[in-house]
């Protein structure tokens, strides 16, 4: 098996631009993604920084195949899959999962905790359900009778666990976590990047972290990747971007982390 | 704590209740209704025509809610007219909330060429005028029971289609149908398992609601008298009988209309109750 879980070549996507099409023909397109290319080993902790409107989320989007891009090439795990067909993707699904922003629109709110993490599982053709349920609420810390509960009568952290819970449950190779504490409070915030730092250490996740906010990536991760209008301007070790930012654009999201004393440097 | 959740079961449960009561009453009636009924809807005694109901002077034991001009019980006529009403509101808004509601949902859901095809023949739909197209269709089908329900099924499965396609174009745009799609949901199974539970309580509501418009329509089709032949009392016969002789018989027209008006309330009310009753977030 490859040791590359990601190798991601001249990456392209464009929708098309509804606000400028012409009252007949097809409307413009509009390139999101404008020629990415990266790895993600295996065991990797990524962060994936940039301001809104710079593709990020389209990006990770792409990665799990929600969206299908237009050009370039993705391999997982050493596989194509940039252009495979839904049904060809699905028995792979099992093994490239997400953590979604919204724990609240992420969550069937008909369903219960329980089902909403076991639905997967069963779907994947896992046997034992019960118990592969209650040790993924245990690993992310919340009570086994939380599996009788609907998501609205949980707190957002509490929602977020559930989010990671189910991700985690499918003992996936890659997760996508995308913006997964930018709707939480801080303390919230705190313990969800806590656990996550738990699970990767104790579980070997490989992990891919979709953030606008400098700070936390520079807590969980390794490396990092700044995106720039569809672009990678920087990319490598998160504490040499730190202490030197070469784009400008890096620059900016750095000075926007609010530090206790402003006067205050990183290095 | 009276919280705005207490507050709302509590409202919810009386409506439920209320609603539920008068449909259980009217139904037993009607299925009861050679048991229960005091005369023969059907027979004539012209001695005893135009009684009115008990509490006025001149009122006739057996005869508790007057008679009309031909001297048929009142009463008796409501309960097996109950009979029409109750088989046209079920068979027919379930007819018609299975045809809507899976075009409805198969459109939001699926958009592309399915909701391009199934909204256009909404949109053609919705230019014909209902009433019209209803008579149309009886003329066509000729009377009777099963005209009646083919022609409020044909008419009126763009009302679940409209909402339902809606709804669940909504629902689609949540992350949890993103998340079934990582899972490795296919998109049928997304559409059943994900979507149509957050559609159900619109449907339910709309059932109802159809239920209540299937009554009025099988009483206005047979106020024109083209629903089910004569001999068989309807409300709406009944309401158009009672408007000729209106001056002289109140109770022959008043009656039957409280009957429906009480009925198709009560639909509706059961609707919403039951909506409240079985959303989770709500609860």
């Amino acid at each position: 098996m490859s040791d590359m879980i990601y190798r991601i070549r001249d990456l392209r996507l464009d929708f098309p631009d509804m606000t400028r099409k012409p009252l007949f023909g097809p409307a413009p397109r509009i390139e999101v993604l404008k020629g990415l290319g990266f790895d993600i080993p295996r065991g990797d902790v990524v962060g994936i920084v940039g301001s809104s409107g710079s593709g990020k989320s389209t990006l990770g989007r792409a990665m799990l195949r929600l969206l299908e891009p237009s050009h370039g090439s993705i391999l997982f795990e050493g596989r194509d899959i940039t252009h495979l067909p839904e049904s060809a993707l699905r028995p792979l699904r099992r093994k490239f999962q997400m953590i979604f922003q919204d724990p609240m629109s992420s969550l069937n709110p008909r369903l219960t905790v329980g089902t909403i993490i076991a639905g997967p599982l069963r779907l994947h053709g896992f046997d034992d359900l019960g118990r592969r349920v209650g040790r993924a609420l245990d690993h992310v810390g919340l009570p086994e009778a939380m599996r009788h509960r609907y998501p609205h009568e949980l707190s957002g952290g509490q929602r977020q666990r559930v989010g990671i819970a189910r991700a985690i449950a499918l003992e996936p190779d890659f997760i996508l976590a995308d913006e997964i504490v930018s709707g939480l409070d801080v303390s919230s915030q705190a313990q969800v990047l806590n656990l996550l730092e738990t699970l990767v250490r104790e579980l070997g996740l490989t992990l891919a972290f979709i953030s606008h906010d400098l700070s936390v990536i520079r807590r969980l991760c390794k490396r990092v990747i700044v995106l720039h209008r569809g672009e990678i301007v920087e990319t490598g070790d998160t504490a040499a971007v730190f202490r030197a930012p070469k784009a400008a654009c890096t620059r900016e999201l750095i000075e926007a982390i609010p530090l206790p004393d402003p006067n205050q440097t990183w290095a | 704590m009276a919280d705005a959740r207490t507050f709302v079961s509590r409202r919810a449960g009386l409506r439920l209740w209320l609603s539920g009561g008068w449909l259980v009453l009217l139904t037993l009636a009607a299925v009861l209704a050679p048991f229960v009924s005091p005369q023969d809807p059907l027979a004539q005694d012209l001695f005893a025509a135009r009684l009115p109901p008990f509490w006025q002077a001149g009122a006739e034991a057996g005869f508790p809610l007057g008679s009309d001009s031909l001297g048929r019980d009142v009463l008796s006529r409501i309960i097996y007219g109950a009979r029409v009403a109750l088989i046209v509101a079920v068979i027919a808004g379930t007819l018609t909330c299975l045809i809507g509601a899976t075009l409805g949902l198969v459109a939001g859901y699926f958009g592309g060429w399915p909701d391009l095809v199934i909204s256009r023949l909404v949109d053609i739909w919705m230019a014909f005028p209902p009433v019209l197209f209803a008579i149309l269709l009886i003329a066509v089908l000729g009377t009777g029971l099963s005209s009646i329900i083919i022609a409020i099924v044909v008419i009126d499965w763009t009302r679940f289609a409209r909402v339902v396609r809606a709804e669940a174009m909504r629902q689609a745009a949540m992350d949890y149908v993103a998340s079934a799609q990582v899972a490795g949901r296919s998109r049928a199974g997304t559409m059943l398992r994900e979507i149509l539970p957050n559609v159900l309580p619109t449907i339910l509501v709309l059932l109802t609601l159809e239920m209540g418009i299937a009554v009025i329509v099988e009483a206005i089709l047979s106020f024109v008298n083209l629903s089910i032949s004569t001999d068989q009392p309807t409300w709406g016969g009944m309401i158009a009988e009672g408007r000729l002789s209106i001056y002289q018989a109140w109770w022959v027209l008043v009656f039957p209309l409280v009957a429906l008006f009480l009925t198709v309330l009560s639909f509706s009310q059961l609707g919403e109750g039951l909506k409240d009753r079985f959303d989770p977030v709500l609860r």
